[in-house]
């Protein structure tokens, strides 16, 4: 990208846009912070500060020096990814975006002053609060687990080392041995996730321990593209995997980490591995903002801005929106618009109106990949769909082959989206 | 293909489409096998039909009518046919007119190196000649009412719309999720520094569901003319 010419050109624009601002003029340049440097958080302080060509100050807050990303970490577990290549540097954000990158977490946020705080006694002021923490797990979710318990039951549903540790112990396994996985009551981050995750791990036990078996404890009557998941699970690891929906006591379980047993509805079995997904509610930093209501941040549609504070927007899983699913791919749609938004009413820019879309590819087996996806538009209530598409069960292997293969491509397409 | 080489292969493909546009509109529905039989000469220095008929330059054209497009066991088609025929492309009175209509706009890097048939009537003709070669008769799916051969062509008025590019530029960031802003290419084709009447093709053809892929012809779907300008032009500009 040539960013020589897009200054240039910038640099007239952002002269007649901030006079066609005059509240912040006289003030120095507007102020952005951003929490949260993911999805959500680093696609919105990268197309602020690459669209303002310098006329917004974007400080972006984030305690990790590598993002590791939670999509593609299931196929990292399957063993057709490389843990280090989930890993992206905050370095061109800095460098060819002049974003500036505080490696710190975000412990208070005073709406009335506009500051925050930051754990090492930071204070950031700010014209424009961008939120985009991602999930925390709500507490006693699962009676037995707590996050003190998530080495012993790993969750990996944070990116980073978690899913290095539940790999580890799915090939320690003995042989036979059992994998549970306790998948979360909706909703939650990534929909298609944790099936994606008992599909990969069956890849996984394929070649390592093919006796093991798989036991899915599930909350949930159905789950998304249960067809194709279903599907696939028959024709490529028949007979390894059994799912225990609600109406078996999928929704009455407790764990016990130490003793490593799961209870289903009181029938308590004897587990080697043991991934629990616990319920989710919004990175705590959003409640400590004060923007909750319940286990989420509520944001009107049309630019993602906080139903509590006009000058706070919401990104990304911690937002209550309506109907998009919790992606890195909708977080990432969200932040483009509310960028947008906060150009235009920090420098005047042109603000146009929101769309946003979704598509969420999955991994059943080797090159059988399927996607399911919808656009999105703003009503006055919330971000309602406007149409969608889902793979079809019985698709050819050459389909499957592409859709795989295009999912590689939209890794590579997001992420450079969000890191530059 | 190369990026750099696929367009400027398509911008001289599209003279033909242009060209077409305007001719014939009260044909019949389905043509003239006799005078498709003459236009066939078009095609029959890369193509063989008939009993005898085997692999040549191209796939030879047998059963071509309800077949998966790129489907013919043992012919090293293009990527982009086999994408499209993965995708679930199948030959049609419809689809086999926009492709012969302008191979390289409906199919970006087809190895089909025809510039294009202009003439609808002259493609209802040769399509009508083509179908008596399909195998199963009661297979053939009938023209349907949209398959005259009235022009395919888009109306020029779409392709001479001025594209906004600042609002190209908002547009296109829908786009940089899966389709990389620098123009590489893993899995996902790139669609930077196109001429901006393929970009434009490609994206109604999406839009009319002739090209296959549902993610695309979603997201085709919903933009209009203007915003379809737009991305044409913000896209023809990124380095
Ligand atoms: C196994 C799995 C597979 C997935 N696969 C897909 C997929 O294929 N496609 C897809 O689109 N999505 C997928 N997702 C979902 C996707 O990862 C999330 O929906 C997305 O990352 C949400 O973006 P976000 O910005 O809300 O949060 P995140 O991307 O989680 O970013 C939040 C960031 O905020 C930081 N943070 C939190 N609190 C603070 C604080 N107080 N101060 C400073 N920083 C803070 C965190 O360190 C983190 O970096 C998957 C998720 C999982 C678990
Ligand atoms: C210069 C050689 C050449 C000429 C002339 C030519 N074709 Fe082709 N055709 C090809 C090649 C090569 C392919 C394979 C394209 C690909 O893989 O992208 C092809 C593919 C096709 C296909 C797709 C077949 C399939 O199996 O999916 C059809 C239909 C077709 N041609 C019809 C025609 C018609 C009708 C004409 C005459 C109007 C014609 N072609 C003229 C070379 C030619
Ligand atoms: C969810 C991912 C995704 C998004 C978002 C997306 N595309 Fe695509 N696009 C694809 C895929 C996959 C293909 C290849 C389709 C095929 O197989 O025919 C494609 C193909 C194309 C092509 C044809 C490329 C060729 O070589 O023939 C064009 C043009 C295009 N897209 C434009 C756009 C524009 C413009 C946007 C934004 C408005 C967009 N796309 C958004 C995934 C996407």
């Amino acid at each position: 990208m040539s960013l020589n010419r897009r200054h240039f050109i910038g640099a007239s624009a952002a002269v007649s846009a901030s006079l066609a601002a005059p509240r912040v003029l006289g003030q120095g340049r507007p102020r952005v912070v951003v929490i949260g440097g993911g999805s959500g958080g680093a696609t919105a302080a990268r197309y602020i500060a690459k669209d303002s060509d310098g006329a917004i100050d974007v400080t972006l807050i984030e305690p990790q020096r590598t993002y590791y990303t939670c999509y593609f970490s299931n196929l990292y577990i399957g063993g057709f990814q490389d843990y280090d290549d989930l890993g992206h540097s905050y370095a061109r954000l800095a460098s060819d975006y002049g974003i500036n990158v505080v490696h710190d977490t975000a412990t208070g946020v005073d709406r009335d002053a506009k500051t925050v705080t930051t754990a090492s006694g930071e204070t950031f002021p700010y014209d424009k609060l961008v939120l985009s923490p991602g999930i925390d797990f709500v507490d006693g979710a699962v009676p037995g687990w707590s996050l003190a318990a998530q080495d012993a039951m790993p969750h990996a549903y944070k990116g980073g080392t978690q899913a290095a540790l539940l790999k580890a112990q799915i090939e320690a396994m003995p042989e036979g041995g059992l994998y549970a996985m306790v998948a979360p009551p909706n909703p939650y981050r990534c929909p298609p996730g944790p099936y994606e995750r008992v599909s990969m791990v069956a890849h996984l036990l394929t070649q390592v321990n093919p006796t093991a078996k798989i036991l899915i404890v599930d909350p949930k009557e159905n789950f998304s593209k249960q067809a194709l998941f279903e599907e696939g699970w028959q024709k490529h690891y028949s007979g390894m995997i059994s799912r225990i929906g609600p109406d078996f006591g999928g929704d009455i379980v407790e764990v016990n980490p130490a003793e490593m047993t799961v209870s289903i509805d009181g029938v308590v079995e004897t587990v080697d591995a043991c991934n629990v997904i616990p319920a989710q509610k919004a990175g705590r930093i959003a409640e400590i903002a004060g923007v909750t209501d319940g286990r989420w941040a509520p944001v009107e549609p049309t630019a993602m801005r906080s139903t509590m504070d006009e000058n706070v927007h919401v990104l990304g899983d911690a937002s209550q929106q309506g109907d998009m699913p919790k992606s890195g791919f909708s977080a990432n749609s969200q932040a483009k618009v509310a960028a947008m938004a906060i150009r235009g009413e920090l420098t005047g820019s042109r603000v146009f109106p929101a769309r946003y879309s979704n598509t969420c590819w999955s991994l059943i087996a080797t090159d059988d990949g399927v996607k399911v996806g919808a656009n999105y538009e703003p009503t006055d209530e919330k971000i309602a769909s406007t149409g969608s598409f889902i793979s079809q069960t019985g698709e050819d292997a050459a389909l499957r082959r592409q859709t795989y293969e295009e999912s590689l491509g939209w890794y590579a397409g997001i992420t450079a989206d969000m890191f530059g | 293909m190369s990026p750099a080489v696929r367009p400027a292969a398509v911008a001289a493909a599209l003279g033909a489409l242009l060209l077409g546009s305007g001719g014939a509109h009260a044909a019949d529905p389905v043509g003239d096998v006799d005078r498709g039989e003459e236009i066939w000469q078009e095609c029959s220095a890369c193509h063989q039909i008939g009993a005898e008929a085997t692999d040549w330059v191209g796939p030879h054209l047998n059963g071509l009518f309800g077949r998966r497009a790129a489907a013919h066991d043992g012919f090293a088609y293009s990527d982009g046919l086999t994408r499209m025929g993965a995708d679930g492309l199948v030959w049609t009175f419809e689809t086999l007119d926009a492709y012969i209509e302008s191979p390289l706009a409906f199919a970006s890097d087809t190895r089909m190196a025809y510039p294009g048939l202009e003439d609808a009537q002259e493609r209802a003709d040769l399509l009508a000649f083509l179908r008596t070669y399909s195998a199963s008769p009661q297979d053939i799916p009938e023209a349907p009412r949209t398959a005259n051969p009235t022009d395919h062509g888009l109306d020029p008025a779409i392709l001479a719309l001025q594209g906004d590019p600042e609002y190209g530029e908002y547009l296109s960031s829908e786009c940089t999720t899966c389709h990389q802003a620098d123009g590489s290419a893993q899995g996902i084709p790139s669609i930077t520094q196109w001429p901006e009447d393929a970009f434009v093709i490609a994206m109604h053809a999406y839009k009319r569901k002739l090209r296959p892929h549902p993610v695309m012809q979603m997201i085709a779907g919903r933009l209009n003319d203007e915003e379809i300008a737009a991305l044409a032009a913000y896209f023809a500009t990124l380095e």
